[in-house]
């Protein structure tokens, strides 16, 4: 069993090298490498833990994606192997493409579900804090729970919400056991954190000051001139944040599939931490595949969140961010 | 020859008058009607797993077949819930579950505070920069790891018990230092100048004057890092592979596969009432922490 040397050496001397004070006198200086001990002293649970459960996991990800590695004998150099396999993989394709549809569609509609919320809960009604709690309210449910519910909630017999369309007069499918409907039904369970974003976009409209708008309506804008030329762009900071937590988090969608679909049917639920879960601890020997999985998925979440970060000098207002 | 009609000024007060009325009953529908209406409608729809839930736990098993199904519970069996305690070790899940949360609840409320105070109330070379690198960890992906980091706890001999759940949350979470670390730079500089003239060490000023009065924003840390541990899936499925030590998480699963095609809906739904119930009541009774330590992050990012 190999141990992961760098485990040993907690307090990196060479973070904090980095400023050289230039001809500063004596005594400043020494209260400055005084302070320099104090707040590497302070921050020290936290180097500990980003060296030994951050970046070194990081790391031996990287190194782990360019081996065959089945957890108990030591991983076997086999280069550009497995992100070649990934190519030839039917699966592979699937996962990923059943991610991006995921991600792409759950998060926009969160967008524009929690935005409706916020700009209806921004009303002085004085019942807000009824409907704040009750919207709230699905966004603490830990994700297992709420796949358990919508397991009875979305069953073709037993479940209240085919039932429902029925009286409609629809004829409602199989949700989650028919390919062409399952990644529909956990988009729209997705929908049931908004209340949690809508919080946040509240926040925001809050901020933006009542006499802007008052000069808009005297200047005779209309409600959607006033949403889209005041309120969006003014919101665009919060939105950017809700944009990258919402594909960070859906790029890594899991327990749905986990606890209801068993990524089927079809494979139409087969999403990428959901493969490389299979991969690392249900078949054998495949966690070198599963790492070079993990390396896929970093670098897709650090792409995306620098390209919505760097294109957002184009789209971003900061003049309300104080 | 055109005859242009003047209306008299009765007329014309008349005509303002009604067109107020009419821009009031818009301005009426916009601001009470619509929003009324979109928040009832979305509100009964984000009621519904909560209402479904408690229903199916308390069907019947011959109830809970019926086609179409009940939309009301015509005969509770509120036994449902004792006999979903038995079908599964129910309260040795429940005490695992319970001591890791309090376990990282405890380790949250250390380690954040000590982390966050290094990066805002000392001011060292390099402690910003270092604090760009904290940032950019927040929205790290787990799962892209979960192989290696395995692996790490698997070489320390920790795999399987509590401990990787738990000692994480002793080094400090990336949300919680930044989270903490804004509500620590609020607090005047002149205090910590002050008790330094009288001879108080950092240590002394950390935890008798800067601890008492991040008081909210502990709240705020106890309550997510609660409610995460609590919550946890991935973790205690990779982690805790034994089951004296699985979590409810792990513990609901149960119901799925013990009768192979004949879910116990009801049963499993009355096992999922008791382990949401904890979060709601604790929810209900501290919303506002939640609400503040959602945004606080968000809109001053």
């Amino acid at each position: 069993m190999d141990t992961p040397g760098s485990m040993t050496s907690p307090t990196a001397p060479g973070l904090a090298a980095a400023e050289k004070p230039k001809a500063i006198p004596w005594y400043k200086s020494r209260v400055e490498k005084k302070n320099l001990r104090l707040g590497i002293l302070f921050i020290s649970p936290w180097i500990v833990g980003f060296l030994g459960l951050t970046l070194y996991p990081l790391l031996y990800t990287f190194y782990l994606s360019f081996t065959r590695f089945g957890g108990f004998k030591d991983p076997v150099w086999i280069g550009l192997a497995n992100y070649q396999r990934m190519f030839n993989d039917d699966n592979f394709s699937k996962a990923m493409y059943n991610t991006f549809y995921f991600t792409f569609l759950a998060v926009p509609i969160g967008v524009v579900v929690a935005l409706m919320l916020a700009l209806a809960m921004d009303q002085p009604l004085p019942e807000i804090p009824l409907y704040r709690t009750l919207l709230y309210l699905p966004s603490i449910l830990p994700l297992f729970a709420t796949a358990f519910i919508f397991m009875t909630l979305l069953d073709p017999n037993q479940g209240i919400v085919n039932d429902f369309l029925r009286t409609l007069g629809f004829d409602p499918p199989n949700w989650f056991g028919d390919a062409r409907y399952s990644k529909i039904a956990i988009i729209g369970m997705a929908q049931f954190g908004a209340g949690q974003m809508a919080l946040i976009y509240l926040a925001g409209l809050k901020g933006i000051p009542t006499s802007l708008y008052e000069a808009a309506e005297i200047d005779g804008a209309g409600v959607f001139n006033r949403l889209f030329k005041i309120t969006i762009p003014l919101m665009t900071p919060v939105i950017l944040y809700s944009l990258i937590s919402g594909i960070s988090g859906g790029l890594q969608v899991f327990t749905q599939s986990f606890i209801i679909t068993n990524g089927g049917p079809n494979n139409s639920t087969n999403f990428l931490v959901f493969y490389l879960y299979r991969n690392a601890f249900a078949y054998s020997n495949q966690m070198g595949y599963a790492a070079a999985m993990g390396v896929v998925l970093f670098v897709i979440t650090v792409l995306m969140a620098g390209l919505i970060f760097f294109t957002s000098s184009r789209w971003v207002n900061y003049d309300m961010a104080g | 020859m055109a005859t242009i009609i003047l209306p008299n000024e009765a007329e014309l007060r008349q005509g303002d008058a009604s067109r107020a009325s009419r821009d009031r009953k818009i301005r009426f529908f916009r601001n009470q009607i619509l929003p009324r209406i979109i928040l009832i409608i979305m509100c009964a729809i984000f009621v519904m797993p909560f209402y479904w839930m408690v229903t199916q736990s308390l069907k019947s098993n011959e109830e809970l077949t019926r086609y179409p199904p009940t939309w009301f519970v015509q005969d509770p069996q509120w036994e449902n819930y004792k006999l979903a305690t038995e079908k599964i070790p129910f309260w040795m899940f429940f005490r695992n579950t319970v001591f890791i949360t309090a376990m990282c609840v405890i380790g949250s409320l250390i380690s954040n505070p000590i982390i966050a105070y290094g990066f805002s109330r000392v001011q060292w070379p390099g402690r910003d920069k270092i604090f760009m690198i904290v940032l950019a960890t927040v929205f790290m992906p787990f799962p892209a790891i979960i192989v290696a980091y395995l692996d790490v706890w698997t070489s320390l001999g920790l795999v399987p018990t509590f401990w990787p759940l738990i000692i994480p949350s002793f080094l400090g979470s990336a949300f919680f230092v930044f989270l903490l670390r804004q509500f620590m730079l609020q607090i005047p500089m002149d205090l910590s100048d002050a008790a330094r003239m009288d001879g108080a060490n950092e240590f002394q000023i950390f935890a008798n004057i800067i601890m008492p009065l991040t008081k909210p924003a502990l709240g705020v840390i106890a309550i997510l890092s609660g409610m995460g541990a609590w919550n946890d899936f991935l973790g205690p499925l990779i982690f805790l592979l034994k089951q004296k030590l699985y979590t409810l998480a792990i513990g609901l699963t149960f119901f799925q596969s013990q009768a192979d095609r004949d879910i116990k809906f009801n049963l499993m739904m009355a096992a999922s009432v008791m382990v949401v119930l904890p979060v709601v009541v604790i929810f209900l009774f501290f919303q506002r922490f939640f609400v503040q330590g959602m945004t606080v992050g968000a809109v001053k990012g």
